[in-house]
């Protein structure tokens, strides 16, 4: 990944700048000037963190040997249904352009390349990619391809028009208009273009049935791909790893085909591996308390308090009582998970 | 870490103290959660104030019980890093001593805060001032009640077992709990008490 902790201050920028642009779905309502200022200018910053992250994206693929299968077919297409999204979307920040637009059929336009491009495609794009993992079996390459290229020409096809209709005036939310409107063709375009994609979805179905009634095996890593999950069998079994694998970097199977190994972990009682902070040591062997009858009693009490304070609010001060105590029988120790204290308190010291 | 070597994590033990502790982290996310809990209903409080011209409505509550426990919560800061430092250091007898000490202190706690109840010279259902005063104090005694009830499970604990060397985690992060029951009275009480006849009338 090109420039990871960009890309990483991105995200969490993206996600506080979030918090102050709602507004711009209501310049049209009537704000008051700075409100109308505001929100413009933190909706058009956000082209800045979203910017850094899709340059990251494309100096990735440039400064990486891209395999153009199926899975990056469709990352690729999400970059750029993403990006047209994207822009036409930082357009409408502008409160003078969007109070033209606004209610017309450019911002469903809009909104569609953002969630078909930047949702539906790279959740597409994660079916294919990690499909043979989950089932241990492969997709057929060439219905998969169809599927893609009718997916995308549909996207295109359609959301396209919406936006000349709406630049040229057709408002949405409406289900006809008068005949004597020039906006027919487009229409009849954008209908065609829906039937498109939908016939892609058909597309998909019959290929995941095709993968049920005649399975192709899918080997343990088919794309080459550097993430864990491909060190283990396809399907992975229900423990994930015998040994837990060793990693060093962010693509730990390009760096060696079968990581090394952790030892030396109990296998009479569960134990999750605990590390530094910073560098990653192993630290600390943190053991798990075993199953316990006591977590579904927490619940069930929860739920009968929760009820009875529908009724009265006495409920919550009085079932405090019984949650306190289902809470302390809950998390009381029950057996030795550690030294005990004559082995390592000052008296050990001294003897 | 060499890439190449297996690890053998047999040696490593299964309890830490402070930040190399999960439970370090538990505290310290519980204590943000909880701290911009007693922020937000502090600024309820002064929210209310500004909108009303009259403020407190009811007289403040009297400063003799809440001044008092304000004291005792001060001072029982000495005995609780005793206690955490005694199980820091795994001292089983320390530790037991101290853990006993400020289950004492807590009860006394509990006490005085039953009778700062009884002076607070206004019900919560007669204003906004009496429900925010009562969601304020409120919010500080369940955390007082859960430390205090802690504090006690661990003195059973550390007598009845199961005994092994987490224990002293635990104690060690019981205390850090106690350390932000006292903490966060500190503006509570100011807020509570002081604000009141400092900025008194509107």
């Amino acid at each position: 990944m090109f420039g990871y902790p960009a890309v990483v201050l991105s995200i969490i920028a993206n996600a506080i700048l979030s918090f102050g642009l709602w507004v711009h779905h209501m310049y049209a309502t009537g704000l008051p000037r700075l409100g109308n200022s505001f929100f413009a200018a933190s909706s058009m910053s956000i082209a800045i963190p979203a910017g850094i992250i899709i340059f990251c994206w494309i100096a990735t693929m440039a400064s990486g040997r891209v395999q153009l299968r199926l899975p990056m077919l469709w990352i690729v297409s999400f970059f750029v249904l993403f990006v047209i999204g994207g822009l036409s979307g930082v357009m409408l920040a502008s409160v003078p352009l969007d109070l033209q637009l606004t209610d017309t059929y450019a911002v469903p336009g809009h909104i569609h390349y953002v969630l078909l491009g930047g949702a539906v495609a790279p959740l597409l794009g994660a079916l294919v990619f990690w499909f043979p993992k989950v089932t241990g079996r492969m997709l057929d390459t060439r219905p998969g391809v169809l599927q893609w290229a009718l997916f995308l020409v549909g996207s295109f096809v359609t959301f396209g028009a919406m936006f000349v209709l709406g630049a040229s005036g057709m408002t949405r939310r409406v289900y006809t208009y008068p005949h004597a409107m020039p906006w027919d063709t487009l229409n009849l375009v954008a209908s065609i273009g829906a039937w498109t994609i939908g016939a892609s979805f058909v597309v998909l179905l019959f290929n995941l049935a095709r993968a049920y009634v005649r399975p192709v095996a899918a080997p343990v890593n088919p794309w080459g791909a550097a993430g864990l999950e491909w060190a283990t069998p396809s399907p992975p079994p229900v423990y994930n790893f015998e040994v837990l694998p060793q990693v060093a970097s962010r693509t730990p199977l390009w760096e060696v085909a079968q990581p090394p190994s952790v030892r030396g972990l109990r296998v009479d009682q569960r134990e999750v591996l605990v590390t530094t902070v910073a560098e990653a040591q192993p630290d600390m062997r943190d053991p798990v308390p075993d199953p316990s009858i006591w977590p579904l009693i927490a619940a069930i009490v929860t739920s009968v308090i929760l009820i009875a304070s529908i009724f009265t609010p006495q409920a919550i001060a009085w079932g405090a009582l019984p949650f306190a105590a289902v809470m302390v029988a809950w998390l009381y120790p029950r057996r030795i998970m550690a030294p005990t204290p004559d082995q390592v308190g000052p008296q050990a010291a001294r003897s | 870490m060499m890439p190449g070597q297996h690890i053998d994590v047999t040696v490593l033990p299964t309890y830490r103290f402070g930040h190399r502790s999960p439970l370090w982290w538990g505290t310290v996310a519980f204590v943000v959660i909880e701290g911009l809990g007693f922020i937000f209903v502090i600024a309820a409080y002064l929210y209310l104030h500004t909108q009303n011209p009259r403020w407190p409505i009811n007289p403040p509550p009297d400063l003799l019980w809440g001044s008092l426990l304000t004291v005792l919560l001060i001072v029982s800061e000495a005995p609780n890093v005793w206690t955490k430092r005694a199980a820091q250091s795994q001292d089983l007898r320390r530790t037991r001593i101290g853990v006993l000490v400020m289950a004492a202190i807590g009860v006394v706690a509990i006490g005085l805060r039953v009778l700062e109840f009884t002076t607070l010279n206004v019900r919560w259902d007669t204003n906004a001032y009496g429900s925010i005063l009562w969601v304020l104090i409120g919010l500080h005694t369940a955390h007082l009640i859960t430390d205090v009830v802690e504090t006690l499970v661990f003195a059973v604990m550390l007598f009845a077992g199961p005994l092994d060397a987490r224990r002293f985690t635990e104690v060690e992060e019981n205390q850090a709990y106690w350390d932000f029951v006292v903490i966060a009275w500190i503006p509570v009480y100011i807020t509570m008490y002081w604000l009141p006849r400092w900025f008194a009338g509107g």
